[in-house]
């Protein structure tokens, strides 16, 4: 408890569980190799390494494509309208439900609600109602993770100080000037933490919605190759989609701390 | 002109009497100072004037006419804490008072209306100390310059009231002193009545021209929420005044009360 480590050694024991499941995984795919020359489960290094430059530098036969690009383009453009436009809904109706207690009292049960339904489950109906194409993707994503940022968005206004709501009024706030100048400001580095939990729930919810019904993009290539057992690819997919993922997280973590410095003051490092 | 009238003002929550009977009046600019146990109501009637809460029974007069239910630039506040907002700098903190008055849309000023009020800002800056920390944030400063930054703020749009609840109170000695050179001036200079609510009786004496007591002076023990608090003391501290009383303390005529009681045992 009082042993804490310095930033070097933090480093290195940061980097160690990764280097040992790298060994690890060296070690089980040349055994398998040596045992069965056939083995499509464990493939080397050099054969995904060979696999990935063929998808991120030729282009495919049929489509005359470069499949992994395409394909993260396809999910990423997926990925931004959709999440945007949930951070859109989340942000604007959390703050109006936290700053009104008569919108919050029509709506927040409504919401608190919906957000419980399971959003896979009514995957059937939206792909029913908004047919198999690009809609049904964008309304399951919103549906997944805008209730949730409308709750945290209002939680994050009722744990402002009520002080400061009357501490504006008194200076000759409106209630909209409150809004815009006194709660949306403090509650914008809460909005990007949020946002950030949600990339999650949010890539879930893509890869799910791409593997049923698309004919391009991240999830839908893994669970196409998924039929030939090509886990050359596989597994340099998922690799790349959680690259993708922590590379958005580290980004929304910093813009935070570079647009909001005040809210991180107290913050220990 | 800021004279506040109270007018026999009740308020109660449910069966729970708060306050009850409260005749107040308060010329303009005086210094009240409110003292009184913790739970004897000082707050709720620092929000009553502050519009926050409104009275169950009774009205309250500002110049004569009725207190608008919410809170309004005319009656400025500087709490105890959470007063200043975390997420401006210092001299946008005052700023902020000028565009909400100017920009009722955007709530920004842009220009030469920002520049001046800029300057605005920077006057009430100096006036309480703070201008060599124009441009850091609250959290960088300490508790009594944060408390001095609540009051340039609460003085921007020029209060006709305003109202202190408990300011200094987090405060240690030698900064509490500081800020009582600072606001005895300010409010001579500026002609404002301030109403400050505290729990240091030295500072109420110290600081005000009239002293009230609240404080629940009946008590019973079947129904402990029957009976509100009252004012018990009324003092004028005005050493100023033809005859100077200073440390006096008159207690309100209780015959007054011991009479409603009876009543009230027998509407009972």
């Amino acid at each position: 408890m009082n042993i804490v480590p310095n930033p070097r050694s933090g480093l290195v024991l940061g980097f160690l569980p990764f280097v040992l499941i790298a060994a690890i995984y060296l070690v089980a795919s040349a055994e398998r190799r040596a045992a069965n020359p056939d083995d499509k489960l464990l493939p080397p290094v050099t054969e995904m390494a060979d696999t990935v430059r063929r998808l991120a530098t030729e282009p495919d036969r049929r489509t005359e494509e470069v499949v992994l690009w395409t394909d993260t383009a396809a999910s990423l453009e997926r990925l931004a309208i959709d999440l945007g436009l949930a951070t859109l809904i989340g942000l604007a109706f959390g703050l109006v439900l936290g700053i009104l207690p008569m919108v919050d009292a029509a709506l927040g049960p409504l919401v608190a609600v919906l957000s419980m339904i399971p959003p896979m489950a009514v995957l059937p109906i939206l792909f029913v109602i908004f047919g198999l194409g690009e809609l049904s993707k964008v309304v399951l994503i919103i549906f997944g993770v805008a209730p949730f940022l409308i709750r945290d968005m209002a939680l994050a206004v009722g744990g402002l100080p009520k002080e400061q709501m009357v501490k504006a009024q008194s200076l000759g706030a409106s209630t909209w000037q409150v809004a815009i100048r006194v709660v949306l400001p403090q509650i914008m580095p809460r909005l990007l933490e949020a946002v950030r939990l949600s990339l999650g729930p949010a890539f879930l919810f893509l890869i799910s919605a791409e593997a049923i019904a698309a004919d391009v993009g991240l999830g839908y290539r893994i669970f196409l190759m998924r039929r030939y057992l090509s886990m050359d690819v596989i597994l340099p997919y998922v690799a790349w989609i959680t690259l993708l993922s922590y590379s958005m997280d580290y980004a929304l973590a910093h813009l935070a701390r570079w647009g909001f410095p005040w809210a991180y003051v107290q913050e220990r490092r | 002109m800021s004279a506040l009238s109270m007018r026999n003002v009740w308020v109660e929550y449910g069966d729970q009497i708060v306050l009850e009977r409260i005749n107040l009046e308060i010329d303009s600019g005086a210094f009240i100072v409110v003292v009184g146990p913790s739970g004897a109501g000082k707050s709720t009637f620092l929000r009553l004037i502050l519009g926050q809460e409104q009275p169950t029974r009774g009205a309250i007069l500002l110049d004569g006419a009725p207190l608008p239910p919410e809170p309004g630039p005319d009656r400025g506040i500087v709490f105890q804490r959470y007063s200043v907002f975390p997420h401006l700098t210092v001299v946008r903190n005052v700023l902020i008072a000028y565009e909400f008055e100017a920009s009722k849309v955007l709530g920004q000023l842009t220009g030469k209306s920002r520049r001046e009020a800029i300057t605005k800002s920077e006057h009430l800056l100096e006036a309480v100390g703070l201008a060599p920390h124009r441009d850091k944030y609250p959290s960088a400063l300490s508790g009594g310059m944060q408390q001095r930054l609540a009051i340039a703020q609460a003085l921007a749009r020029q209060p006709r009231i305003l109202l202190l609840d408990e300011p200094f109170g987090a405060l240690d000695p030698g900064t509490r002193a500081k800020m009582h050179a600072l606001i005895r001036p300010l409010w001579r200079e500026l002609g404002m009545t301030v109403i400050m609510v505290t729990h240091d009786i030295t500072e109420a004496f110290g600081l005000g021209t009239r002293l009230i007591a609240l404080d629940r002076p009946r008590h019973d023990p079947q129904a402990p929420g029957r009976y509100g608090a009252i004012f018990t003391y009324d003092l004028d501290l005005n050493r100023d005044a033809p005859v100077p009383i200073p440390r006096f303390s008159k207690p309100l005529d209780l015959r007054e009360n011991r009479d409603s009681a009876r009543e009230r045992r027998q509407n009972a």
